[in-house]
């Protein structure tokens, strides 16, 4: 077939909401800054200091994602052509870093890393010298423990993208590891890499009490940092809203060029099908996997051990009120989730006609959160008292964080499902709910439930509270925690933090599942 | 009636031009080389495709721009015929009504359609269950209950052996004449078009050909006709 | 809750709401946390005001100042209660704030005549370590031993800035030699003060910058005598936590009764153990036992509130410039 028809755009799930999403997402951005900007009257330009915290923020960043995502690459090979038993078990645990608070898990790698930690203690009885996690390294391993599991996972779905059959043919041909990394996986590669890599730039670039806890002083400041310096010692709010523009004009800059870099995106698909590699059947390839998986292993789940060891000794230290933020953090995670979920389901609709609305997705972690909650406060508060807006906001916000990662997998598992049944559909004149119902969600499933897990346990975890739009009666999990660390109940605060743990993986496990049920073909 | 008038197709570098009609109740097959436009034509005819210039008229009326669930038109495709995540019952009931809200009546007429193409009681399974000839007639019955004039077959039963494939052909040929419809169908195979096709429109060198008697044009194949055929 | 329910409570419920006047009161986040001292206040004064007391909360004292001038006049708020001697200054100036009509007789090192804020607590900014480890006795000695200590970043924590006005006030032009001396013993700097005491714990320095009341927890609520402040012979820099009556209040009298409650028994017998801070007025039962052993610095510093701000930008700039070579 020389000619491939191309559909000629009856999409009756329809662009319509997706562009209502993406004014709502635009708006939602917009609308504070130019608030604040107005409150400021005028903008007032960064000094020396702010353009330094500017080429710190893109430096680590960069650096973080590129860490992240060549490390990624072995330990995604080694999931996608090894089958053991414990497999879905260790890649659901290995999400884990993801969606803790900062500060638990940054404990946890100081537990392990840090000068008194398991890694120094190691050192020094072979009678080395210790190892100092402080600084710009400190701040880069600590950004590749929460994003190795995220770029891993979007590798994994590019190799399981590779129908079996390519393998197959590769094997008959008789291609050693070599060839078919040339062939088949590099490819793969260099269509899912920049996508990954713009994603946790983005989320790196953003990175406040991270790198500055670990990057040792001043030197590691961020633009966040800069944000918060104008907004409360200067009160110089103009600067604050061109530093916060500033850094969202570099993770669009940053999201246009790996748009332009990735070809195709094989993301969303399943997690459990290990299609057969004859050429990876060699002992010393086993070896190299088993080790890659090993290391990987240890280094992302030996800090999640030393939370929950760390945090068990103070389950009983832990006061009602920790209960009763749970159950709020779960409201909150559950009806962020329900929004991410619908938003990027609109988007990705959208993003059938117009691929760069998945630059949009981004907005949520690029702004400031300072800054749009200062704007909000300022546009919500002449009229109406910002406490009562304090859930709203807060689900609102959590769904904009969580969105480009849904939209990552849903947008191009709905451009697969409409290019294989798309026309069937459209020859029935299966259209709005109808589409939906019998076509969309259902071949969705697995997509859907990922990003739906992956929401909830986001938004379980993230502090749920702009300051600004405090409400007193309904504090979060992630508040409460840090409350107790304030009150230096660090032993509760660490119970708590594996109260948290527990409830986001739990969700993340339950929507994961969800998707995967009795999904069939 | 279905008219294509002054049609002009293009994309890319490709190109094709038709201006002929049909008889209703026709059963004509479609031929040519590999990469002539056979499936282009049948898709511009559904409303997958929009041509540069040109209309499609069925029984005089313009539906050119129609969308391709509001044409008069049942189309299969080569593959992904049927959801596989719906029951077989769900996929024939799809032809009635996308939103399956079947009445009583309504869900009779698919477990008839089922039994007509030989699937009695097979409603509940699942397309993955079925064999391959099982799933071209699930796609059958469910074009039966559609009741759509003009039946296009791109395909869909290229990967059934030659028996099945036969099996599968006349009995969409019978289902063509008993409700009156017109079948346009894609074909490689010279002996499908003889077996059902009393027709054929020959796709070869940028155009389509009005419907000329198949015995004679394979016969007595024109020179591009001929290369393809391997005579 | 179906919607005639809802108008039906709101009918019930308005007459009584006319009847109680509320005084909202905006304070820190960890003032009003289930820890801090809020429940207990809000108790405390709702039994003798016959009122509603709305605590809100909003992040730190900066925080909290700034959403002050977010929101100018028309602020709900009646009573500012959280802001310290560092953000006086920038709050004076807003011009939101009236004097309050409340006689000042405070246990207070130092004098306070401020027409406009009251202190309700107090303490200073020390080095809190543990008991076995060295102990250096000033700045100079500290930078001169090899031990760790964790700070905060002055630029997003009170107890940070608190120490940067501390070396700047007792070593003035030499405080940038002071910070070159400290570089190699900062293991790192925290955004917030929960995180550097976290660390702390954790093992990860000798010292933590803190408070001198801090051992005070670890001793009453922990029963853990193995923590203690660093005197050290410079003096500590001191922190006073005020409150201020808003301008635009429409409560004033309500606002002056809450700022004499403020200064009365009850509250400052609940500020030791929630705040883990002294008390402006010493309570009747006295300091709970663990206070006794903490230690009192001879000599103590605080910067003049008017010339706190000037002092702030220049010691800012001389620490970032320091600490980022």
């Amino acid at each position: 077939m020389a000619s491939r028809p191309v559909p000629l755009g009856w999409h009756p799930a329809g662009p319509r909401a997706g562009w209502a999403v993406a004014t709502l997402l635009v708006a939602f951005v917009v609308l504070p800054l130019l608030a604040v900007f107005w409150r400021a009257s005028g903008a007032s330009l960064p000094g020396p200091a702010d353009w330094s915290a500017v080429r710190f923020t893109i430096f680590q960043a960069f650096l973080s994602a590129i860490f992240s995502v060549i490390l990624a690459i072995p330990v995604a090979r080694a999931l996608a052509r090894r089958q053991f038993p414990g497999r879905s078990v260790l890649i659901t645990l290995m999400g884990a870093p993801f969606i803790l608070p900062v500060i638990v898990a940054v404990l946890g790698l100081l537990a392990v890393f840090g000068r008194s930690g398991i890694v120094n203690q190691a050192l020094a009885w072979i009678g080395l010298p210790p190892v100092q996690i402080y600084g710009l390294h400190g701040v880069v391993l600590a950004h590749v423990f929460f994003n190795l599991p995220l770029a891993t996972r979007i590798l994994l779905q590019g190799w399981q993208g590779i129908p079996a059959e390519r393998f197959r043919l590769a094997a008959s041909l008789g291609c050693q590891p070599r060839d078919v990394f040339r062939l088949l996986e590099w490819p793969m590669l260099r269509a899912t890499l920049p996508g990954a890599m713009l994603l946790i730039f983005a989320i790196c670039l953003s990175s406040f009490a991270v790198a500055l806890t670990l990057g040792g002083g001043p030197r590691a400041t961020t633009v966040e940092l800069a944000i918060y310096q104008a907004f409360r010692l200067d009160f110089d709010l103009g600067r604050a809203a061109v530093l916060s523009v500033l850094q969202m004009a570099i993770v669009m800059l940053a999201a246009g060029l790996a748009l332009r870099l990735s070809l195709l995106d094989g993301f969303g698909r399943g997690m459990d099908r290990v299609p057969r590699r004859w050429e990876a059947e060699q002992w010393p390839l086993r070896v190299l996997d088993c080790l890659v998986l090993l290391l990987a292993a240890l280094f992302l789940l030996l800090p999640l051990g030393a939370v929950v060891w760390r945090g068990l000794s103070g389950l009983d230290a832990i006061p009602m009120q920790v209960w009763r933020a749970a159950w709020v953090s779960l409201v909150m995670a559950l009806s962020s989730t329900v929004l991410t979920v619908a938003m990027a389901l609109a988007l990705a609709h959208l993003a059938l006609q117009r691929r760069g609305v998945e630059a949009l997705g981004l907005l949520g972690i690029a702004a400031s959160p300072l800054v749009i909650g200062t704007g909000l406060f300022l546009l919500i508060n002449p009229v109406s008292d910002p406490a009562r807006w304090a859930f709203a906001v807060t689900v609102l916000v959590n769904a904009m964080a969580a969105l480009p990662f849904a939209l990552r997998v849903m947008a191009p598992a709905l451009r697969e499902i409409e290019r294989d049944f798309g026309p069937l559909a459209d020859s029935l004149g299966m259209t709005g709910l109808a589409r939906l119902r019998g076509l969309t969600l259902p071949r969705l499933r697995r997509p859907l439930g990922f990003s739906a897990g992956l929401a909830a346990a986001l938004s379980m975890g993230d502090l749920g509270v702009i300051a600004l739009f405090a409400d007193p009666d309904r504090a979060t999990l992630p508040l409460q925690i840090l409350r107790l660390m304030g009150a230096y109940r660090m032993d509760a605060a660490a119970g708590a933090g594996v109260i948290l743990l527990a409830f986001s993986l739990l969700l993340f496990w339950l929507f994961d599942r969800g998707g995967r049920r009795d999904a069939d073909a | 009636m279905l008219t294509l008038e002054s049609l002009e197709i293009r994309q890319d570098a490709f190109a094709l031009r038709a201006d002929l009609s049909l008889q209703a109740g026709a059963v004509v097959a479609v031929i040519g080389p590999s990469g002539a436009g056979k499936s282009t034509l049948l898709n511009v005819i559904a409303g997958f495709f929009a041509p540069v210039q040109g209309r499609v008229l069925w029984q005089g009326q313009d539906i050119t721009t129609l969308p391709p669930a509001k044409r008069p038109v049942s189309m299969l495709f080569q593959d992904n015929n049927l959801f596989p995540h719906l029951t077989v019952a769900q996929n024939v009931g799809l032809g009635i009504r996308p939103d399956l809200r079947l009445s009583k009546e309504e869900r009779f007429a698919v477990s008839d359609a089922l039994r007509r193409v030989g699937l009695d009681g097979y409603g509940a399974r699942k397309p993955g269950a079925l064999s391959g000839g099982q799933q071209g007639r699930v796609s059958l019955a469910r074009v039966l209950v559609q009741r759509r004039p003009l039946i296009l077959l791109d395909e869909p039963f290229a990967a059934l052996g030659p028996a099945l494939k036969s099996e599968m052909l006349d009995l969409v040929a019978d289902l063509a004449r008993e409700t009156g419809a017109t079948l346009l169908m894609v074909s490689h195979d010279p002996s499908d078009a003889r077996r059902i096709a009393p027709l054929t429109i020959l796709v070869a060198e940028g155009t389509a050909l009005p419907p000329q008697p198949t015995d004679a044009l394979l016969d007595n194949p024109p020179p591009s006709l001929a290369a393809y055929l391997g005579d | 809750m179906k919607p005639h329910l809802v108008i039906a409570t709101l009918l019930a419920a308005g007459p009584a709401l006319a009847q109680t006047p509320e005084l909202t009161v905006y304070t820190y986040d960890s003032f009003v946390s289930d820890w801090g001292p809020g429940p207990a206040v809000k108790e405390a004064f709702e039994a003798e005001c016959g009122c509603t007391l709305n605590l809100v909360g909003a992040g730190d004292g900066a925080a909290l100042l700034g959403r002050l001038r977010l929101e100018g006049a028309r602020s709900d708020a009646d009573i500012v209660l959280g802001l310290d001697t560092g953000l006086i200054a920038a709050a004076r100036e807003t011009g939101l704030f009236m004097a309050h009509t409340v006689d000042t007789d405070l246990d207070l090192p130092v004098d306070w005549t401020d027409p406009l804020f009251l202190p309700y607590d107090w303490g200073y900014f020390a080095f809190v370590g543990n008991r076995d480890a060295a102990q250096p006795a000033d700045f100079r000695a500290l930078a001169a031993s090899d031990l760790k200590i964790v700070i905060q970043d002055p630029r997003s924590s009170t107890p940070g800035l608190g120490l940067l006005m501390w070396v700047k006030s007792a070593y003035g032009d030499e405080a940038a030699g002071i910070w070159e001396g400290l570089a190699d013993n900062i293991v790192t700097v925290t955004p917030g003060w929960s995180e550097a005491y976290g660390l702390f714990l954790e093992g990860e320095a000798d010292l933590v910058l803190s408070y001198t009341t801090s051992p005070a927890y670890h001793l009453i609520a922990e029963e853990d005598d193995s923590k203690v402040a660093l005197p050290f012979t410079e003096g500590h820099y001191m922190q006073i936590e005020v409150a201020g009556k808003l301008a635009a209040t429409d409560q004033p009298e309500l606002a002056d009764q809450f700022l004499r409650f403020m200064l009365g028994n009850a509250f400052q017998s609940i500020i030791p153990t929630t705040n883990w801070m002294y008390p402006v007025i010493m309570p009747e039962g006295g300091l709970p036992d663990g206070f006794s052993t903490l230690i009192q610095p001879e000599k103590a510093i605080l910067a003049p509130i008017d010339q706190a701000d000037a002092l702030r930008d220049l010691a800012l700039d001389e620490w970032l410039r320091v600490l980022s070579r």
